[in-house]
C-alpha cells in the first residue's frame, strides 16, 4: 500500500494512457466491423472470406503485430499508433463474426414486415436489423473490449503499455507491490468496462426488459 | 528488401542462438506447458462435466483469464521464483488450463442425455459412459479449448523473452535492446507464421480425432427419431 500512496500521480497517468490505448481501438474496430459484418453476412463468398481473414489475423500472437505493423503500415516502428491499430485489428476480428452473425438471427419475418412498411434498405438495417442484433454484438464487444484491456499491457515491452509499463518497471527494479497494483488496476478496469457495457446493452434494448411474454406466440 | 536482411542471413540459421535452436525451444516451451495443462484440466473438466458440480467455476474462471494481463502474471512469479524455467512455466500454465478445462467442461456437459441414456440402457456404467460416449462426443470442443489454449502460450512464451526465457521471442527483445529492427522483424515473422501453422496442424488433429458423425451436425440438440435424408440413408434405402 506504501507504494500506491507514494505514486499515485504516476498510476493516475498510467491509468488514463491504458484507457485511452484500450478504449479507442474498440470504439474503431465497432465502427469497422458494423460494415464489414453487414457484408459479411450478404454473400456467402464474403462471409467465408471475412471469417477466415479475420480468423488468420487473431491467430498473429500480439508482440509480433505490434512489431509487423510498422514495415506494413510505413510507421515507425516504436510507435504507440503500432499498438492502436493492432488492438484495433483484433477488435475488427473479433467483431466481424459477431456482427454477422447477430445480423442474421434477426427475424426474417422482422425484416419483411419493416420493408412492408416502406423501410429503405439503409433505414431497415440502422433502425429494424441493427437494433436487434444489439444483444449478439454486444456480447462479443464485452469480449473484445475486456481481451484489448488486458492486451495493452503487452506494449509494454515495446515501450507504451499504459498500466503494462508498472509491470516492467516493477520487474526491473524488483519492486512487487507495483506489479500486483497494475495487475489489480488492470483487472478492475476490466470489470468495470465489462459492466458498463452490459449496462449499455440494457438500455439499448429496452423490449427485452418488458416481461417476457409466453413462448409461441410472435 | 531489408526488413527481411536478418531473416534471409544465413549466418542466422545455425548455432544455438539461431533461428533452428530458438524454434526447437518455442515448441519446447509449448510442448511442455501443453502437457501440464492436459494432465490437469482434462479430468478436472471431465469430473466437472459429468458431475455437475463446480461448473460456474469452470466458465468463469476461461472467462477471467481474459483480463489478466498475461505480462504482470509473468513478470510476478517470475520476480517470485527467479530465473529460470519455473515461473514463465507456471505462468503459461495457468493461461493454459482453463481454456481446456472450460471446454472438455462444456464439451461434455453438452452432449445430449438422450445418448447418455441410451448408454445407460444398453448397461454401460458410469467409467464407460465417460471413456466410451461423453468423452468422443465432446471431443470437438475439448479439441477447440486446446487450440485457443496453444495459440496463448505461443503467444505468451514470445512474451516471456522479456523475463529472460529463450525461444523466437528472444529475437524481437534482442532486437529492441540494440534497435536491431530486421531482427525484431524476423522475429515477428517466425512466430506469427509459427502460430498460424500450429493452428492449422491442430485443426487437422481436430479433423483426425472427432468422430465423422460428429462434423456432419455440430450440435443435435434433439435426437432424430425420423431419418434425415443423408448420403448414408439415401445408400441404404
Amino acid at each position: 500500500m506504501t507504494w500506491v500512496l507514494g505514486n499515485l500521480e504516476l498510476i493516475r497517468e498510467l491509468t488514463l494512457e491504458h484507457l485511452w490505448f484500450a478504449l479507442v481501438p474498440v470504439v474503431i474496430g465497432l465502427v469497422l466491423a458494423i460494415p464489414l459484418g453487414w457484408l459479411a453476412n450478404r454473400t456467402r463468398l464474403g462471409r467465408t472470406f471475412t471469417i477466415n481473414v479475420s480468423g488468420l489475423l487473431y491467430t498473429v500472437p500480439s508482440l509480433a503485430l505490434f512489431v509487423l505493423l510498422p514495415p506494413l503500415l510505413g510507421t515507425r516502428i516504436l510507435d504507440p499508433i503500432n499498438v492502436i491499430v493492432a488492438l484495433t485489428i483484433y477488435t475488427v476480428a473479433l467483431l466481424v463474426r459477431t456482427v454477422a452473425d447477430g445480423l442474421s438471427a434477426v427475424s426474417p419475418v422482422v425484416v419483411n414486415a419493416a420493408t412492408a412498411m416502406g423501410y429503405t434498405p439503409l433505414r431497415r438495417f440502422l433502425a429494424v436489423e441493427l437494433p436487434l442484433s444489439v444483444p449478439v454484438v454486444l456480447a462479443g464487444l464485452r469480449v473484445a473490449a475486456v481481451s484489448s484491456i488486458s492486451l495493452v499491457t503487452v506494449g509494454a515491452v515495446i515501450g507504451f503499455g499504459g498500466l503494462g509499463r508498472m509491470f516492467t518497471d516493477g520487474f526491473q527494479r524488483d519492486i512487487p507491490q507495483e506489479i500486483i497494483t497494475g495487475i489489480v488496476l488492470v483487472l478492475l478496469i476490466a470489470l468495470v468496462v465489462d459492466g458498463l457495457l452490459l449496462l449499455l446493452g440494457r438500455a439499448l434494448t429496452p423490449w427485452d426488459r418488458v416481461g417476457r411474454p409466453a413462448k409461441g406466440r410472435a | 528488401m531489408n526488413v527481411f536482411s536478418y531473416l534471409l542471413d544465413p549466418a542466422h540459421w545455425s548455432g544455438s542462438q539461431g533461428i533452428p535452436a530458438r524454434l526447437v525451444e518455442h515448441l519446447g516451451y509449448v510442448a511442455l506447458t501443453l502437457l501440464i495443462a492436459l494432465v490437469i484440466a482434462v479430468p478436472l473438466g471431465a469430473w466437472i462435466g459429468h458431475t455437475g458440480r463446480g461448473g460456474f467455476l469452470a466458465v468463469g474462471l476461461a472467462n477471467g483469464l481474459r483480463a489478466l494481463p498475461t505480462l504482470g502474471l509473468l513478470v510476478l512469479l517470475v520476480g517470485a521464483t527467479g530465473l529460470g524455467l519455473l515461473g514463465p512455466i507456471t505462468a503459461l500454465v495457468i493461461l493454459a488450463v482453463p481454456p481446456i478445462l472450460a471446454g472438455t467442461y462444456a464439451g461434455i456437459r453438452n452432449v445430449d442425455p438422450a445418448i447418455v441414456d441410451a448408454a445407460r440402457g444398453m448397461g454401460m456404467r458410469g467409467r464407460d459412459v465417460l471413456f466410451g460416449v461423453e468423452l468422443p462426443n465432446a471431443l470437438p470442443l475439448i479439441t477447440g479449448g486446446v487450440r485457443s489454449s496453444v495459440l496463448q502460450v505461443v503467444s505468451t512464451a514470445t512474451i516471456a523473452a522479456f523475463v529472460a526465457l529463450g525461444g523466437l521471442g528472444r529475437f524481437i527483445i534482442d532486437g529492441l535492446a540494440v534497435r536491431d529492427f530486421p531482427q525484431m522483424i524476423a522475429g515477428s515473422v517466425l512466430v506469427a507464421l509459427l502460430a498460424i501453422a500450429l493452428d492449422l496442424l491442430l485443426a487437422g488433429v481436430q479433423k483426425l480425432l472427432v468422430s465423422p458423425g460428429l462434423r456432419q451436425a455440430p450440435a443435435p440438440r434433439r435426437l432424430r427419431l425420423v431419418p434425415t435424408k443423408t448420403p448414408d440413408a439415401a445408400r441404404a434405402a
